[in-house]
């Protein structure tokens, strides 16, 4: 906490923090993939996170969701909490979490069903919905919100997979959607596509972020500037510098960041 | 000289020529240097190709001509074949290594020769396969077909009754053989499904288990006990189902009031099913580790549970090639013969209980040719019959399964 009363700016301390981690170390085995890492996420507002390869940035992202629970001989220590509440306490069931912060995933991975089915997918396994005009209704405003109806409503009975890599990365995003999630995990949404596509979904992440709170993490410095309120430098493991965005990219105060961000390393 | 020490002779010339050659051009290279193309021990392959060739190309139509030859008369046959064969065949053979050694020299495009062998050998061994399967099917064909001679098709498909011996004299009571197959064809798919039941669902969840479940270290050990299995000899198989198996089921049904022959349909098939529950789990667990992680990240992101992902994900995901992973173990459990011939017995009844006694196909083929026999009579005539379905059966079935494998595969690529 100390480090970050020092580098956040005031545009920030204004808004809440519904993410809270405090002193986050991951371990994969014996092999520490995480060190000590603070960071306060703020809500209704878009939060980057960048880095070279291997710094750790995914592996925090996937804290936040508890994903990292299915990977075998994962460890996470120090305290994470949403809404205050710790969520990695014992009586915390890590289902409903999920649901609760949704995840989009690098490469857009439809499942084999249906356009329909896949976004209906978590509110079925939820139970969310009472009937099937209930369904219907979270599936097409799901769409909607995801900028994809206009495309798809003819043909919602089609496979997912059949579509463009743009589309079905749209159908991932209204996919999480459908569950009703406040909080947005992306892990590099955008890596997969085209420059047109990328540009849909930036587009479609600044829309949603009057309702959710997002947290991306990108390899393009570009995207994180153009599209994030706040950004956070991970560096082998650890946070190296956090803060608004802009202030991030023109003016770092570290010498790492600033390294990395006029592209002599990573 | 017989066959053996042509051979013989044939190989020591070969591997001399292909000493001599690589020696020769040996020198030749020492000569030119800077030509380092083409190895001496190459030119040796290419020497030793030449001198076996010609003389195998001619053994193998002695081989294909000897019975026209047998009909010049048996004196001058068996000149030819113990004088005029094997020098003609080694002389070709010296031919072909002084020829090869004359040509020997370093623009010689040697490897060029070695690939076409190489090719040739490839070609070779996938023909003699193909031409095997060909050569069993057009053996039954023949056979069957003097039997449909003897009974009639509609007897066959689908008379009812099955008691294949035939009279050994005329005035022989009740014994003139009866040839519906339609018990056997029965029997055998009661003991399959029985099988199946047994084999499907826990070969499937043992799959699930190992994938989805169990932990590296586990899944390391535990994989290959449950492989062991498919290692077992069938015989085994039998003995465990008559003597263990059957005995058991017939005890329990007595104590609880029912009545179990010891060689019941029920105790072949759920040996039977044991027996094929390592190839249905080893099958479907290539198939289920095949659905990109991906897709389980995905479902698992949403907040769905572990088997809510496996049923509503993984497995639909992967049903297509657990359906031909299926099907090939249909084909495998109808073609199976030791465990039902010990554990299943050889009465051919109509009947879809299975604490009855039944019969497959596999066991009265067995049957009909066991023991010393008359080539052509009904009785064993009726083998090849009852083998040309079951072959039709099992190919259709492996046929519909690597369709079925093979859409299921591009799904993914």
């Amino acid at each position: 906490m100390q480090m970050l009363a020092d580098v956040t700016t005031p545009e920030i301390e204004d808004v809440e923090a519904i993410i809270s981690a405090k002193d986050v170390s991951v371990f994969y085995g014996d092999k520490q993939a995480l060190n000590n890492v603070n960071l306060d996420i703020p809500a209704n507002q878009i939060t980057s996170l960048i880095g070279p390869s291997g710094c750790g940035k995914s592996t925090f992202l996937r804290c936040l969701n508890r994903m990292n629970d299915t990977v075998f001989g994962c460890r996470v220590e120090g305290n994470i909490t949403l809404d205050g509440q710790d969520i990695y306490a014992p009586e915390v069931d890590e289902v409903l979490l999920r649901a609760r912060v949704g995840m989009v995933f690098q490469k857009p991975n439809p499942f084999p069903k249906s356009i329909y089915d896949n976004v209906a997918y978590g509110p079925r396994i939820h139970g969310l919905t009472r009937d099937k005009d209930e369904l219907d209704e979270v599936v097409l405003t799901s769409l909607e919100k995801a900028g994809l109806l206009k495309e798809v409503k003819d043909r919602l009975n089609a496979t997912g997979t059949g579509l463009s890599g743009g589309q079905q990365q749209r159908l991932c995003i209204a996919r999480a959607l459908a569950v009703q999630p406040d909080i947005i995990l992306m892990d590099e949404p955008c890596s997969a596509l085209d420059p047109i596509a990328t540009a849909r979904i930036e587009e479609l992440i600044e829309e949603l972020r009057e309702n959710y709170t997002i947290i991306i993490v990108t390899h393009s410095m570009q995207q994180a500037a153009r599209i994030s309120q706040k950004t956070a430098f991970f560096h082998m493991g650890e946070i190296v510098e956090v803060g608004d965005t802009e202030q991030l990219f023109t003016n770092p105060r570290d010498d790492r960041t600033q390294g990395y961000i006029t592209g002599r390393f990573g | 000289m017989s066959f053996l020490p042509l051979v013989l002779v044939l190989l020591a010339m070969c591997t001399f020529g292909y000493w001599y050659g690589s020696r020769r051009a040996m020198a030749q290279t020492d000569s030119s240097v800077r030509r380092v193309a083409v190895r001496p021990h190459q030119f040796g392959l290419y020497v030793a190709i030449w001198g076996l060739v010609p003389p195998v190309f001619l053994i193998v139509l002695w081989g294909l001509f000897q019975e026209f030859g047998s009909s010049l008369g048996p004196a001058l046959f068996d000149q030819i074949r113990t004088i005029v064969f094997p020098v003609v065949t080694l002389l070709v053979a010296a031919g072909g290594l002084y020829v090869s050694i004359q040509k020997i020299n370093p623009a010689l495009k040697v490897r060029k020769t070695i690939e076409t062998a190489v090719y040739g050998v490839l070609i070779l061994a996938s023909t003699l396969s193909v031409l095997t399967t060909v050569g069993i099917v057009f053996s039954l064909l023949f056979e069957t077909i003097q039997f449909f001679d003897k009974v009639p098709l509609s007897e066959f498909f689908l008379g009812l009754e099955w008691s294949p011996q035939t009279a050994l004299r005329a005035d022989q009571v009740g014994s003139s053989g009866a040839f519906g197959a339609i018990p056997l064809f029965a029997g055998t798919m009661l003991i399959t499904l029985i099988a199946m039941m047994v084999a499907v669902p826990l070969g499937l969840f043992s799959a699930v288990y190992m994938t989805e479940y169990a932990t590296d270290r586990f899944r390391a050990i535990v994989k290959p006990i449950l492989e062991i299995l498919a290692g077992i000899p069938t015989v085994v198989y039998g003995f465990f189902a008559a003597l263990t198996v059957g005995v058991f089921f017939r005890d329990v049904g007595s104590a609880i009031g029912l009545d179990v022959v010891s060689e019941s349909a029920l105790a072949a098939g759920v040996v039977m099913g044991m027996m094929i529950i390592p190839f249905i789990s080893s099958l479907s667990d290539d198939i289920i580790m095949a659905v990109p992680q991906s897709l389980r990240d995905g479902s698992y992101g949403l907040g769905a549970t572990r088997s809510e992902t496996v049923m509503k994900v993984i497995l639909p995901a992967a049903l297509p090639g657990i359906v031909g992973a299926v099907l090939l173990a249909v084909s495998r459990a109808i073609g199976e013969t030791m465990i039902v011939v010990m554990a299943a017995g050889f009465a051919a009844n109509l009947t879809a209980n299975p604490l009855e006694a039944v019969t497959t196909v596999t066991v009265q083929i067995v049957g009909l040719l066991v023991g010393d026999q008359e080539f052509d009579s009904a009785k064993t005539l009726a083998a090849f019959a009852l083998a040309l379905v079951l072959f039709v059966i099992t190919l259709s079935l492996n046929v519909i399964a690597l369709i079925v494998v093979r859409k299921y595969r591009e799904k993914y690529d």
